[in-house]
């Protein structure tokens, strides 16, 4: 029943160091375990020998906090569509095998250790204007405006993302293109968003350039590794709303 | 010490309203002169950040995740509860308020809950406002479904993410005051400490978790917004991050921590498979609006359950209570599965579970609706599990999800250390012994959005607050203190890591301060918890530095603090000789295995008092006064 496994697993100590692959035996896994529960297995063996144990991020571990993630044999969240690398089972993989697990990689994203990485761009775009100007306190009646059900629903695909980032690491370019553009859907659908719409694209795109994601080339890769199976229309989406709002509205 | 809740006179009615009317304000001209610190941002702490910054507070947040937005707030499925009768079902604010006094077996306090029952509608109103996706129907206004065991529809959801959803909302509504330069945001940083001047809350201790180094703050006022501590029992539904050390720290400094055996084990999880597991997963309740719960009536029959004949079969929550049937309240599902199970009749290899079926549902309504009421579940348990739940009945089995105890706080959400509020699942107030379905988001977002607003306004603008600079001794006594254990944790490299020795931990409170509770049990465990605490730091094994990302190093900083909370939480248990909501003694049931409340006794909240590690805390007590529910026996049937 259990496997055996050869892993190798990028260790760099800090963001000033250079990183190397490191391989790591972890033995007596059993299938029924989640990838990162292989991966405690490993960190135990490594803190009972006083050996600082591989740094990872996780959290909520059933798929909806977006902290974890890691390419594993070069797949933003591992092999399984739709998941994230803790809903990642290691029924998946077979005796033997060996297994690559490196950080995110983009520029944007500065290795912090090991396999964390720095995301705090993604929260500045999302400062930048990915919300409602709402003080507490000003709402109307929730109820007061009815939102068509196919546009609440489209909004809330978008609205899915759980900002983990792996759309970056998947893409060639490290764009955010769908990150950005799943925040910029859910609230430029909504008519509680549509005060700000135009200011929100322009802000949110700009911001992203500044943090120094690269451009969108269409290659769908964001898209096959979304957990939450974002869509690639919605960045279609995100450049007309930067046009209409750069080029109509002036 | 006498505990006073500050609760306002008169009609339960109108005492919120004149309470604020009776506050103190801040003049907006002041109001950024003043700086409050935020520990935490799930829907307590963002949602406080977010409006404070709008008021115009200068407002230091902290969390000790990546990005505020993934607070374990985020992980709640079901719903948030609100008292709109957008259903004409006969909901009501004093419904809500009685059905959440009577949920929580008439151990909250009154006046707070009937506030919560009167905010609830605010914060549909405010969320839908900030964009939150909540379900809506085709006409295009929202939907509503009864969640919980509540009579009435008035759970409004967002899919099976509702939490996410309305996190989302907070944290970008508090991104929006980062922007505006009211909040400033200091992520992966946890709180060691709280620095105490003049008697007053004058600051934190944090330590950045990417550079190890100790940071002082100094601010007028500490909100403390860091949940609940279910993680003390090592496996539980919440995040492997989650944990007690601020709560912890802070009731070392003086802060009261009130009725800490009162736990929620929520009835529909996915049961423990094996030991390598790190959590365990929940799958929100509302699967049981059209599941049905079941076991075999011969004790171990081999068959499949598909292959069971229906007379066979033993639907014994609907058999049991034939008026709320599987609805029934989470401290009661969860307790009629462990009895059971102790039956022999549970499922499964670990005969630690029960069926959940949907064999029914699908027939009257159709796979299709199943799946598009339930998909994301299902998909979560096949992924697990490995079985498809259309086809096999699902396993399910109760797991620690929520806490109600907490520390002590005042109508006002301060502790009993002046400056130190505590909101959201970390405070006791709302939930009594046991909370409702859908209404953590609401207490969470009801403290954040709409009570420390205007409470704090009253502290801030009725206290005397001399200026305080991070330069003052007492930051640098907290920063060594915090300094010493850090170093004491590196540098008795022993034999057994963190996790081995949580994992001990969670086995010994699950064991003697669980689902069920004897006073012979918690007696063990009272002796057990200290020879724990003792062995962790002789053989704890905390390998590198504390000058730079040390995870190891961070989480057996929890797991010493819980290692002391674990006593509290069972001596508490020990001393509250009744049952009641999520606490069940063994020796106070009825006939028929009912909790058995002892009104005269025990109609208090305790509240502890810190006197030193492994001394005996002592034990303070508000008396709480039922003057418009009356206190009666619960019953379901």
């Amino acid at each position: 029943m259990s496997m055996n496994l050869t892993l190798r697993i990028w260790r760099q100590a800090n963001p000033g160091t250079p990183g190397r692959l490191v391989e790591y035996a972890a033995q007596g896994i059993s299938p029924d375990m989640s990838f990162l529960e292989m991966l405690d297995v490993v960190n135990e063996q490594l803190i009972r020998k006083g050996e600082e144990p591989v740094a990872f991020d996780s959290d909520c571990r059933e798929g909806i906090c977006g902290t974890c993630g890691c390419m594993v044999n070069g797949v933003a969240h591992g092999p399984d569509a739709a998941a994230t690398v803790c809903q990642l089972h290691m029924r998946r993989f077979k005796n033997g095998d060996t297994i690559t697990i490196e950080p995110w990689r983009a520029a944007a994203f500065p290795v912090v250790k090991d396999l964390v990485v720095d995301r705090s761009a993604l929260d500045r775009i999302v400062r930048a204007g990915g919300y409602i100007s709402m003080n507490v306190g000003a709402a109307p009646d929730a109820n007061a405006m009815p939102v068509a059900k196919g546009l609440a629903d489209e909004a809330f695909d978008a609205a899915a993302c759980i900002q983990c980032g792996a759309c970056v690491a998947a893409c060639k370019n490290a764009s955010a293109a769908l990150f950005t553009a799943a925040k910029i859907s859910h609230l430029n659908l909504l008519p509680q968003g549509q005060a700000e719409r135009g200011r929100r694209a322009v802000a949110m795109v700009d911001q992203m350039d500044v943090e120094g994601f690269g451009a969108c080339s269409n290659e769908g890769e964001c898209e096959a590794v979304c957990p939450k199976e974002i869509s690639i229309s919605n960045i279609a989406r995100m450049n007309r709303e930067y046009l209409r709002a750069r080029l109509v509205a002036r | 010490m006498q505990l006073d809740g500050k609760v306002p006179g008169g009609p339960i009615e109108s005492r919120w309203e004149r309470h604020k009317f009776e506050s103190k304000l801040v003049n907006p001209a002041n109001r950024r002169k003043l700086t409050v610190l935020v520990i935490g941002t799930g829907l307590a702490g963002a949602s406080a950040s977010a409006a404070l910054g709008e008021l115009g507070y200068n407002v230091l947040t902290f969390c000790i995740h990546d990005s505020p937005r993934r607070a374990h707030s985020i992980a709640a499925q079901g719903g948030i509860n609100a008292a709109k009768n957008y259903r004409n079902d006969g909901d009501s604010v004093y419904r809500l308020f009685y059905d959440t006094v009577k949920g929580g077996d008439y151990r909250a306090r009154e006046s707070n809950v009937y506030r919560l029952a009167q905010v609830s509608a605010d914060i549909i109103d405010q969320c839908v406002a900030q964009g939150v996706p909540f379900a809506r129907e085709y006409g295009g206004l929202l939907d509503n479904r009864s969640f919980g065991g509540a009579q009435v529809s008035r759970t409004f959801y967002a899919r099976g993410q509702t939490g996410q959803q309305l996190l989302i909302g907070a944290y970008q509504s508090m991104m929006r005051q980062v922007d505006a330069g009211t909040v400033k945001l200091f992520p992966q940083r946890e709180m060691l400490d709280v620095v105490m001047v003049e008697g007053q809350a004058r600051g934190v201790i944090m330590r950045n978790l990417v550079t190890g180094e100790l940071e002082k703050w100094a601010g007028d006022a500490v909100l403390l917004a860091t949940g609940g501590y279910g993680t003390v029992y090592y496996l539980s539904t919440n995040a492997v991050n989650s944990n007690v050390t601020a709560a912890w720290r802070a009731h070392k400094r003086g802060a009261l921590f009130a009725n800490p055996c009162f736990t929620q084990i929520h009835p529909t999880c996915i049961p423990v498979s094996g030991d390598h597991q790190s959590k365990l997963t929940l799958m929100s309740e509302s699967l049981r609006n059209d599941g049905r719960v079941w076991v075999p009536k011969d004790a171990r029959d081999p068959r499949p359950p598909q292959q069971i004949p229906e007379p066979e079969r033993d639907y014994y929550l609907e058999r049991r209570y034939p008026s709320f049937g599987n609805l029934v309240p989470r401290d009661v599902a969860s307790r009629a599965a462990k009895l059971v199970c102790d039956e022999g009749l549970g499922v499964g290899d670990t005969g630690l579970a029960v069926y959940l079926d949907f064999a029914d549902s699908i027939g009257r309504l159709g796979k299709d609706v199943i799946k598009q009421r339930y998909g994301n579940l299902f998909d979560m348990y096949q992924k697990i599990t490995d079985d498809n739940p259309y086809q096999v009945p699902m396993r399910i089995f109760p797991a620690v999800h929520y806490t109600m105890g907490g520390l002590w706080v005042d109508y006002n959400l301060m502790s009993t250390i002046p400056g130190l509020h505590v909101l959201g699942e970390a405070n006791f107030s709302d939930h009594g012994a046991n909370r409702l379905g859908a209404s953590a988001l609401m207490q969470g977002l009801a403290d954040g959005y709409f009570v420390i607003p205007n409470t704090l306004s009253h502290y801030l603008a009725g206290t005397s607050l001399p200026k305080v600079t991070a330069e003052h001794d007492a930051f640098a006594e907290a920063a060594s203190n915090a300094q010493g254990q850090i170093t004491r944790l590196l540098t008795v490299r022993g034999q057994k890591t963190p996790r081995e020795l949580h994992r001990q931990l969670g086995r010994l409170v699950w064991d003697y301060v669980g689902m069920s509770r004897t006073a012979e049990g918690l007696r063990t465990a009272l002796t057990e918890i200290p020879r724990l605490r003792e062995e962790f730091w002789h053989n704890v094994s905390v390998p590198g530095e504390a000058n730079n990302m040390n995870k190891n190093l961070e989480y057996a900083g929890r797991v010493a603090d819980y290692l002391e909370f674990a006593e509290l939480l069972a001596r508490d248990a020990l001393e509250r000789e009744e049952s009641c909501g999520g606490h069940f003694r063994e020796e106070f049931q009825t006939p028929d295995n009912e909790a058995q409340r002892d009104d005269l006794q025990f109609a208090h909240a305790a509240a502890w008092e810190f006197t030193g590690v492994g001394q005996a805390p002592v034990r303070h007590v508000e008396p709480l006064q039922f003057d418009y529910v009356k206190p009666s026996q619960r019953s379901y049937k």
